[in-house]
């Protein structure tokens, strides 16, 4: 009896940490996408907030959670445009560009949400066990018994590799961001790539942003991300690039996350302070262990990333 | 007709006029040299043609056709591709991605393993053999300079544009090269040899433009030229070429490497176990290929490289892995491969960049703080008697001319009176005047009995400057040539590993 | 399409002149207040009378300045500390968390030795509030001197640690027994205040931050040590080639940095709050990032410029009682950073007009 009670608190924590998981998982993809071709964007803290207000008041204008994910992602793209417009045209520091994305997005999703914080979503996402699938034993309470959003990212993992590393236009963007100057050369479209790719990351951070504000929680709150956005970042180094081991490293930090909520359940005495500290604190024990094992390989990272292009210089 | 037309063409970039209403032209199985000093404007002219510079003024006809190349991809369609200098290869990809980079042929989903067939197959057709699967990284350098060409032939190229292959090539690599190119020629296509060796014009040649100043100075069949004329145009004039002195009162020895090992950046051995030694009043010369261990033989001198096992000895005491700051205190000097961004830190100015390397003596420094009128007071001084042009002394050294850069770095190294002097690739980039007088600086160093350890992979300065040379082969010193009679054939042998007369000092 | 190579053409300049840097500024924060002036107009707002009612609240009054001033010191201190390190290319974002470090072991001496004197218990606060930001800021300092773990994550997620670490004091063992059960401390004894100037809020921390300012002033242009600083920020193979030790000084650089912030932190409980209290910063430590970019790093440029942004957040506050909320305040200022690093291009490169390449 007892042994099957805490089987099930063990699958309830681990189907809430693929939940969990979900919007840094977009998140991450969506830097992902952007690095790949060579462009940092330390924006998407920002970009995850305006998608999660943008998202939440065209849910519940619409009253359809549909129209809040196009809403987001419209949002996110919209605002990662202009980081892309600054580091690609006008070749500014990255980093800082990036930073100034983060603040901007705090502000105007604080300055768009003002009047709907505590507001209920009529009608949020939720969970619609897949036939068959949700039936089996233990996988499907973990991962087959969730709403639509989380099974677009189980398509979405596998596309982005076999785009990386099967496709044309894949190659071309790893070259773009690994040399953009030998790319270029070859008639790659640097300039118009990175724009797509940079504008495509910043709407799948903007959908990350709205499963947290349309399934999540579902509400929304002034900085309602709470770091997500930057987990991510250091997420797309934890897995080197690959979206594959993105999707696993989303749904460890998940069950971090996920680990704070159900302790209780648990019977585990602990101030809910440290709990929370606890997605932060591995984070950086993440970065120091992955990076710290690959010192000398710079394993993964594109080889021209953070670096501006010009046909004239270099 | 003519295969290429450029009428006209203009191009300025700020402060220079780099190309000066210049015509050029091409005809179809011709191999034309564009022969000018650094600085001359060939390289910016075949950018132009290569669609990578818009020029600003001036027409392009391609086969009788006035033509637009807005870019790269442009002059490909067209049919001319280019061989840069610095080769344009993404590192960590395969040498078939490598080639269809770009391709508009190539479908959604891409089949790897039917292009690396095609491309096997054109390598061979065309003596450019190379493993289709092999990683850029993987690749000598001679093979990655096969792949560029292969990435121009497999998208049809008729105009072969080349900026100074023979670089980075010995001398036998260099001539298995131009008899490719003359197979090209024969089969119709044309040739761009963009150089400033003399030989190279003379050697493969059908017809030579010469630039100096941006501005063409003439045009001439290989009948026409002779090595001494062609110097002339390229120069405008002549130019006393600095001369090493045969007897040298040769003293003591200073630097002595004892079976040193160290390793490279990413992997792998770098240096392993040399050996030699160099003494008062002797430039000892590294020739070899880049990437054979030069780099880290000069840093492991310097202290920037941990060395793993053996010892280097400078003038009697053990400096092998001190640091880099106790190894300049022992009188050794330092001219780094890159001027900028290791020998001189770019956004400062001359003042700090020359108190780089003193800033923590006295009298610039005093227990807490940097005396700068004391600082200015050598900077000026230092800019005087070394004649760099200078117009503000707080401008950021990286607006200076390449070799008024040198002449700065130089100046700063030689100030201390160094016991040695390593110095790599010292007038990489630089026009024959400038690269004349650091030459100069170097032999006077030497009659004032310094020890220098000059690295470069231009043989002929080797050559010129050296009293004894040492070849580097995959990290090993694989000979020591000694003497006046020097042949840069007989270097080239041993660069490639074929060849050597003994090893060790 | 082809030709898509941004929509304009850059050329750089021989040089960045230095006369036009403070123009393209000034033109740029402008800039931004029009697009935000802009952005209030569309959502329904009238900006004239707002950015009036911002500008008249922050300046217009001896209150209003004197509150600017007050939210000015700790954007000063966090600014100078965040451009110490940015001037070796450190990118410290952690001063909100230093800054709340510093505060929770300052307000540790009043809170455990009520009755020291003043003469004592200042300097005492000082010297552990400082000690405990700069080790704050050396938690990432060492894997990134160590390994090249990058530190912008790493400050970053430790500020999220810092702010729930005082949460979890002020909510638990810390909070004051006669409180009501409100998550404050206990109020500090008058000895743990810092005095103010005059009859307003502002208190003896701005001499501070102007001492530091000068001090940071030496460093960067005079010292040695200064030196290294400006030559590893420049390049670090260069200075390596020099024999400057890097690990070394990115530790003490991080060091000096986080304590700098941590006095911030100090200056807020000893002479704004009187007590540790959560929401102790409004997000200084990211404004001052703002503030200390916006400045060129130039220490008395961020004096000045924290002045401005300390009214910013007091005009924030201002608008709300006419319906608009204070985050406009972090939108414009992530729009001015938007704009000023779109201005710097203006002072690097010349703008052309793409030409004939735009399909």
């Amino acid at each position: 009896m007892a042994e099957s009670g805490q089987t099930n608190v063990l699958i309830l924590i681990l189907a809430t940490a693929v939940t969990a998981g979900t919007p840094i998982l977009y998140a991450a993809l969506g830097e992902l996408l952007a690095e790949r071709s060579g462009i940092i964007n330390l924006g998407v803290e920002g970009m995850m907030l305006t998608g999660a207000v943008c998202g939440f008041m065209a849910a519940l204008a619409f009253q359809n959670p549909w129209a809040g994910v196009v809403a987001a992602m419209l949002a996110g793209g919209l605002v990662s445009a202009i980081h892309a417009f600054l580091t690609v045209t006008l070749r500014a520091d990255q980093v800082v560009s990036g930073l100034a994305l983060t603040i901007f997005g705090t502000g105007l999703s604080g300055f768009l949400g003002k009047n709907y914080v505590g507001t209920p979503l009529p009608a949020p996402f939720s969970a619609k066990p897949l036939a068959g699938l949700g039936d089996i034993p233990v996988f499907g309470p973990i991962f087959f018994q969730h709403d639509p959003l989380v099974y677009i990212t189980y398509l979405l993992v596998p596309a982005m590799w076999v785009f990386f590393y099967k496709t044309r236009p894949g190659l071309h963007l790893r070259a773009i961001g690994e040399n953009p100057w030998a790319a270029d050369s070859l008639g790659v479209p640097v300039f118009l790539s990175r724009y797509l790719y940079v504008i495509a990351g910043g709407m799948l951070a903007g959908l990350g942003g709205a499963y947290l504000s349309l399934a999540y929680a579902p509400s929304w709150l002034e900085n309602m991300t709470a770091g997500r956005g930057w987990i991510a970042v250091a997420l797309v180094i934890f897995a080197i690039w690959n979206p594959v081991r993105a999707m696993v490293g989303a749904y460890i930090f998940g069950g971090i996350d996920a680990l704070g909520f159900r302790f209780q359940v648990l019977g585990v005495m602990v101030p809910p302070f440290f709990l929370k500290m606890l997605p932060y604190i591995f984070t950086v024990l993440v970065l120091i262990v992955v990076i710290g094992r690959n010192r000398t390989a710079r394993a993964g990272s594109p080889g021209a990333l953070g670096m501006a292009f010009d046909r004239e210089e270099r | 007709m003519k295969l290429v037309e450029m009428k006209g063409i203009t191009k300025r970039f700020p402060g220079v006029l780099a190309n000066d209403d210049i015509d050029f032209s091409v005809g179809p199985g011709e191999i034309h040299a564009l022969l000018g000093e650094n600085g001359s404007g060939k390289s910016t002219l075949m950018s132009i043609l290569a669609g990578l510079y818009r020029p600003d003024r001036g027409t392009i006809l391609v086969r009788g056709r006035e033509v637009w190349l807005r870019s790269p991809r442009d002059a490909i369609r067209y049919g001319i591709g280019m061989v840069h200098q610095h080769f344009k290869l993404v590192d960590n990809f395969t040498v078939t991605e490598n080639i269809i980079l770009g391709h508009g042929r190539t479908p959604l989903f891409h089949n790897l393993k039917s292009f690396s067939e095609k491309i096997a197959e054109l390598g061979g057709h065309f003596g450019l053999g190379v493993d289709p699967g092999a990683r850029i990284n993987q690749l000598s350098v001679g093979e990655k300079q096969r792949v560029e060409i292969l990435k121009m032939l497999y998208r049809g190229s008729d105009l072969l544009i080349m900026d100074e292959p023979t670089a980075v090539l010995t001398p036998q690599e260099a001539a298995e090269l131009f008899a490719n190119l003359e197979k090209f020629a024969e089969s119709g296509r044309s040739v761009v040899l963009i150089t400033h060796k003399l030989n190279e014009v003379l050697s493969v040649a059908h017809r030579v433009t010469v630039l100096r100043a941006g501005r063409v100075v003439a045009v001439m069949g290989r009948e026409e030229v002779s090595e001494r004329k062609l110097a002339r145009l390229m120069v405008g004039g002549d130019i006393a070429a600095a001369r090493r002195e045969e007897f040298c009162r040769v003293g003591e020895v200073v630097l002595e490497l004892q079976g040193v090992s160290a390793s490279k950046d990413v992997g792998g051995q770098g240096l392993k176990r040399v050996s030699f030694s160099v003494r008062r009043g002797e430039i000892f010369g590294v020739a070899g290929v880049a990437g054979n261990g030069q780099k880290e033989l000069a840093e492991a001198v310097a202290g920037l490289r941990w060395v793993h096992s053996g010892r280097i000895f400078i003038n009697g005491v053990n400096a092998t892995n001190l640091s880099p700051r106790t190894i300049a205190d022992l009188g050794v000097s330092y001219v780094p491969e890159d001027r900028l961004g290791i020998g001189l830190v770019p956004g400062l100015g001359i003042v700090d960049n020359v108190i780089l390397k003193n800033y923590r003596k006295p009298p610039v420094a005093g227990r807490w703080l940097i005396n700068y009128r004391q600082a200015e007071k050598e900077a000026e001084w230092l800019v005087k008697e070394f004649n760099i042009k200078v117009a503000d002394y707080r401008a950021p050294v990286s607006l200076l001319s390449g070799g008024n850069m040198q002449r700065l770095l130089l100046a700063r190294e030689i100030l201390g009176n160094p016991l040695l002097m390593v110095v790599v690739y010292p007038v990489r980039g630089l026009d024959v005047g400038a690269a004349e007088a650091v030459h100069r600086m170097l032999l006077e160093m030497r009659l004032k009995g310094a020890a220098i350890l000059l690295i470069s992979e231009d043989l002929d300065e080797i050559v010129k400057l050296s009293d004894r040379v040492g070849v580097m082969f995959e990290g090993s010193l694989v000979g020591i040539l000694t003497g006046g009679s020097i042949k840069p054939e007989e270097i080239g042998l041993m660069m490639m590993g074929l060849a050597g007369p003994g090893v060790g000092a | 399409m082809k030709g898509m190579r941004g929509f304009v053409r850059l050329e750089k300049r021989g040089g960045v002149s230095g006369t036009s840097v403070l123009p393209v500024t000034i033109l740029s924060v402008l800039l931004s207040l029009a697009f935000g002036g802009i952005f209030l107009q569309l959502t329904g707002h009238d900006a004239l009378e707002i950015y009036g009612l911002m500008f008249s609240g922050a300046f217009g009054s001896a209150y209003g300045i004197s509150e600017t001033l007050v939210k000015a010191i700790p954007l000063m201190l966090a600014g100078l500390g965040i451009s110490l390190a940015f001037r070796m290319k450190l990118w410290n974002i952690g001063a909100e968390g230093q800054l709340y470090i510093g505060a929770f072991a300052a307000s540790w001496v009043p809170l455990t030795f009520p009755d020291l004197p003043a003469y004592e218990m200042i300097p005492a606060m000082i010297l552990l509030g400082m000690a405990a930001g700069g080790l704050w800021a050396l938690l990432p300092a060492i894997p990134r001197a160590y390994l090249g773990v990058n530190e912008i994550i790493s400050t970053l997620m430790l500020n999220y640690v810092a702010i729930l670490w005082v949460d979890y004091l002020v909510f638990g063992p810390w909070k004051d027994p006669k409180g009501f059960n409100f998550p404050l401390s206990a109020p500090f004894s008058e000895a743990a205040r810092l005095g103010t100037v005059g009859n307003t809020r502002v208190h003896t921390g701005i001499f501070f931050a102007l001492i530091v300012a000068v001090i940071i002033y030496i460093i960067i242009n005079r010292t040695k040590w200064g030196f290294e600083i400006r030559v590893i920020g420049e390049s670090e193979p260069a200075a390596r080639y020099a024999g400057m030790d890097i690990r070394r000084n990115i530790l003490l650089v991080m060091l000096v940095s986080g304590a700098i912030c941590g006095l911030a932190g100090m200056t807020e409980v000893s002479g704004i709050t009187g007590r540790l209290q959560p929401n102790l910063s409004p997000g200084y430590g990211y404004t001052a990032i703002i503030v200390a970019w916006l400045s060129k790093l130039n220490p008395f440029a961020i004096l000045l410029v924290s002045v401005l942004f300390g009214g910013l957040q007091v005009g924030g506050y201002l608008v709300q009682t006419s319906g608009v909320p204070a985050s406009v305040a972090t939108m414009l200022q992530g729009a001015i950073l938007f704009f000023v690093l779109g201005g710097d291009i203006l002072t690097r490169y010349r703008i052309r007009p793409g030409r004939g390449e735009v399909a």
